[in-house]
């Protein structure tokens, strides 16, 4: 069985890697690309762990073929922070300890960020349905719904004109 | 030193600053259990019986072995023979012969899912392959998943080296009932007797799982010499340590465990299930073996928490004081003996002042995956049924449910089950701030109701070992053995900052190797934030002592004649009164101040003291679906002094969260041939952001005189009280009284509409 040749963007970089056919696109993140901050917590599109950006589109990369990716853009919690600033999700999740073992973190904020690039104002509601294929098991999820709420309060102010 | 009642005004203790590991880990460069690779490493997958209980003939791995890429295969043949061990090691007791036989099945297979071979390779899809050519031969036996069943007569028996502890004179047979706990004193049957009011029922529970979101995963690397690495994530990796020493028959110090940031265990991260193995499987290839556990091998092969059948039978006077109180359960023990019968006998019903008491607790061998501990082990399902049988009783009485609890409440002096006396508890003022809260009076909408649960959990000290550095510029390195869970270094760091008066930032805390620091009990039992936290101030009074020490050695004065003041050292007397040194001037110049300034505090912290909660709930339950909607959840808790507040709140949200699961929708289901139906997150149904509204904590502060900043552990006590406050709120708004979990909707749709 050779290995597929796929070119992708990845985190606004070209990137290419050779994959099995069989390869998940989160297989090929975390042990080829060594980007380990998509996480494994189910394997079944079920717990949003390994949450990243496809072509703009929310995904469970662990639901994705490897070689599906070919020609497609790419966006990991990775290339969420802009260098050393962080997002103001990130920065929201920090100010309001909305991680307690960080496990589940990497997908939340890919999840949360996507939301509020549609939804600049979302109610809590729409928060936690937009999330409800995120599994947390160590929070609660308070702390994580208000850390997203106050991330859109910060963002809309940024968005204000002077 | 001990915590007066009043605290005086902190400067870092209660303040809520970042983590400092928060960086690494919003970022996504925090590296977990399965995030680690060595060079070199190898791909293992291990082959798991598809029998429920049966004896292994045979294991034929000559094709496995033949396969290109396959570099080394494994079964429980090629571990030693143990002798028989009980070892404390993680949270509770296990036989290190039973540990083993665990990670790779030895003779027989006692459920479904149990390991039964391993095998590395050069990629994990070869490893896969090659489990696929193993060939075991299975004699199959009849399996029993029940507790009831399990002790009936002619049940199949799982070990015939198990003889019912706790039971004299020793049975003459060994049987299913690994052990039994009793408890109480008086006379229940004539307090029960005389009673204007009694309870009398049965309540039941399922297995349920942790369900932390990282699977199992390690590395490990044996080298030829013996030595050897293991990287892994867990709740403790001196544990990992002790017990995969101990399978393998090798000395302690012979393995260096890396810990890596573990993504939750909530308990059933105290155990091992993987590092043996890979261990093995090193030393066959030569080479690093990578294992890391499925989703589905995670449910299937990992500890769930027991589920029960418990009896309850209260009985009170006409004005609402308790008489007498009767608890007895079974408990699931799964594979192997040790469950938690223990800390379920101890959490039943030591909450009130009961003259006649009697409580039980049976351990029982069924064909399930090993009980581990999860959060608050043992307590959650008696308190559930307990805490239901206090409302119906409540309802008997024609009392309100929170008077009831108050009238009984126990408080200081009060004799605990065991018949010592309580310490510094805070249960009365914590039903005293649920009845104050304004969620105890708000209005009720259509189809809602509110119930109302109290709990306890006795939390733990233990041994912890602490090492705290002062670099040459003056910051301070705090470096503990005690994984970190959910903010303990934050935590640590303020500590070690409140010591010593210096601002947060210049304090990090670090996690230490098995090599780089003493022992260091499991995070687990609440204890890290007491045992671990009074060595980091334990460690960090002696720094600050030395930095005295040094200052007027350099000054050419008595020790007496400097203090420490706002984090320097100022000389008060003498020919330097009035002149300050900086930690930065002494530990820079360490060649002339008398050597490097740390402190090792290696303690077995005493005087813990157990944590109370009361919880608040209101449903609203859909009569057409039985659908059950937790609209507002109150959780009130005693949690001695909250030293990151943020962190506190977190654990007492997250651990209702986790117990409204267990009340609602989580379950372990078999189907009739043993075998798991619901080894996944979509059939094992976790609560996700749009079942929860947001959870209240309410933080009550009755500090522990025993610690020096009043700390009581605050983690586990917050998943008691959520099954019957769901329960109890079920009720308020139905009628109808749900004894069985889960709650699930259509268990809640049969209650409603009997008529079918």
């Amino acid at each position: 069985m050779s290995k597929i040749h796929v070119s992708t963007t990845l985190n606004g970089d070209a990137a290419e890697f050779l994959c099995e056919p069989t390869s998940s696109l989160l297989d090929v993140l975390r042990d080829t690309m060594g980007l380990t901050g998509s996480k494994e917590g189910c394997g079944s599109g079920d717990c949003g762990a390994c949450t990243v950006m496809l072509d703009g589109e929310m995904v469970c990369s662990c639901l994705v073929l490897a070689p599906e990716a070919e020609g497609r853009t790419i966006a990991t919690i990775e290339g969420v922070a802009e260098g050393s600033v962080l997002h103001p999700v990130q920065q929201k999740f920090l100010e309001h300890a909305a991680l307690q073992c960080g496990f589940c973190t990497p997908g939340f904020i890919v999840a949360a960020k996507a939301l509020l690039d549609r939804n600049p104002n979302p109610t809590e509601t729409e928060v936690r349905y937009w999330l409800a294929g995120n599994l947390c098991r160590c929070t609660g999820y308070d702390k994580i719904v208000r850390a997203v709420l106050d991330a859109a309060a910060d963002l809309r102010q940024e968005r204000t004109p002077a | 030193m001990n915590a007066p009642e009043t605290m005086k005004p902190f400067r870092h203790v209660g303040t809520r600053p970042v983590r400092p590991d928060g960086v690494d880990k919003v970022t996504g460069r925090a590296l977990y259990g399965p995030d680690f690779k060595a060079p070199g490493m190898l791909w293992g997958a291990i082959l798991r019986s598809p029998h429920p209980h049966a004896r292994i003939v045979s294991i034929d791995t000559k094709k496995a072995e033949a396969l290109p890429g396959v570099k080394a295969v494994a079964t429980g043949r090629d571990f030693p023979t143990l002798e028989s061990l009980v070892m404390h090691v993680g949270e509770g007791a296990s036989d290190i012969v039973d540990v083993s036989h665990n990670c790779l099945a030895f003779d027989k297979v006692l459920y479904e899912g149990h390991a039964v071979a391993a095998v590395a390779a050069v990629s994990p899809e070869i490893a896969r392959e090659a489990l696929g050519l193993i060939a075991v031969e299975y004699e199959e036996l009849p399996f029993v998943l029940g507790v009831e069943e399990a002790l009936a007569e002619g049940a199949p028996v799982l070990h015939d080296t198990v003889f019912t502890k706790g039971v004299e004179p020793r049975p003459d047979k060994p049987s299913n009932a690994a052990m039994r706990v009793e408890m109480g004193g008086g006379d229940v049957e004539a307090a029960l007797a005389s009673a204007a009011a009694t309870v009398c029922e049965r309540y039941a529970l399922e297995p349920v799982h942790q369900g932390y979101i990282e699977p199992h995963a390690c590395v490990a690397s044996w080298n030829g010499d013996g030595q050897a690495q293991i990287w892994c994530s867990s709740q403790g990796h001196f544990a990992v340590r002790a017990l995969t020493a101990s399978v393998l028959a090798i000395p302690q110090a012979d393995i260096r465990v890396m810990p890596l940031e573990i993504g939750g265990g909530f308990g059933g991260k105290t155990t091992i299930y993987l590092e043996p193995v890979a261990m093995m499987l090193s030393k066959k290839s030569g080479r690093p073996v990578r294992l890391a556990m499925t989703r589905e091998e995670v449910f299937r092969a990992s500890g769930p928490a027991p589920g029960a059948v418990i009896d309850v039978r209260l009985g009170a006077d006409a004005e609402g004081t308790l008489v007498a109180a009767e608890v007895e359960f079974l408990y699931h023990s799964g594979a192997y003996a040790g469950s938690d019968a223990g800390s379920g006998v101890a959490s039943a019903i030591g909450h009130y002042r009961i003259a006649n008491t009697r409580v039980v607790g049976t351990e029982v061998l069924c064909n399930r995956p090993a009980a581990k501990a999860y959060r608050a082990p043992g307590a959650p399902q008696v308190n559930f049924a307990v805490e239901s049988a206090m409302d119906e009783l409540a309802r008997k009485l024609g009392i309100d449910p929170l008077d009831l609890r108050l009238k009984n409440a126990a408080a200081q002096g009060d004799p605990q089950t065991s018949g010592l006396p309580w310490g510094r508890i805070g249960y009365v003022e914590c039903l005293e701030a649920a009845k104050a809260h304004p969620h105890w009076s708000a209005q009720l909408g259509p189809n809602q109701g509110r119930g109302v649960a109290g709990g306890y959990w006795g939390n733990y000290g233990g041994p912890s070992t602490v090492n705290v550095s002062v670099a040459e510029d003056g910051t301070i390195t705090v470096a503990t053995g005690s994984p970190d869970i959910g903010g303990s270094r934050a935590s640590m760091a303020i500590m070690a900052a409140e010591v010593l008066d210096v601002p947060y930032e210049q304090v990090r805390s670090v996690v230490a190797d098995t090599a780089s620091i003493g022992v260091s009990m499991v995070t687990g039992g609440s204890r890290t934030t007491f045992a671990t936290g009074m060595a980091v101030v334990q460690a960090a009074e002696e720094v600050k002592r030395l930095l005295c020490e040094r200052a007027a050695r350099m000054w050419g004065v008595e020790a007496g004649q400097v203090e420490w003041r706002s984090g320097a050292v100022v000389c008060t007397d003498g020919a330097k009164q009035g002149q300050a040194m900086t930690a930065a001037a002494i530990a820079g110049n360490s060649l002339h101040s008398g050597g490097p300034v740390a402190a090792v505090a290696a303690l077995s912290a005493k005087g813990w003291l157990p944590g109370f909660g009361v919880h608040i709930c209101d449903t609203e339950v859909d009569p057409e679906t039985g659908h059950v909607k937790i609209v507002r959840y109150t959780a009130v808790q005693d949690v001695g002094t909250a030293i990151h507040p943020d962190y506190v709140e977190g654990q007492i949200q997250g651990g209702a969260a986790q117990g409204i699961g267990w009340a609602l929708n989580e379950a372990y289901i078999y189907g009739a041939d043993g075998r798991l139906d619901n080894a996944g997150f979509l059939d094992y149904r976790m609560p996700v952001a749009s079942d929860l509204p947001m959870i209240e904590a309410v933080m009550v502060e009755v500090p522990n005189p025993a610690h020096p900043y009043g700390v009581k552990g605050v983690g586990e006590v917050p998943i008691v009280p959520p099954l019957a406050a769901v329960a109890n709120a079920i009720h308020a708004a139905t009628g109808q009284r749900l004894r069985d979990l889960p709650m699930a909707p259509d268990k809640v749709y049969a209650a409603l509409h009997p008529e079918g």
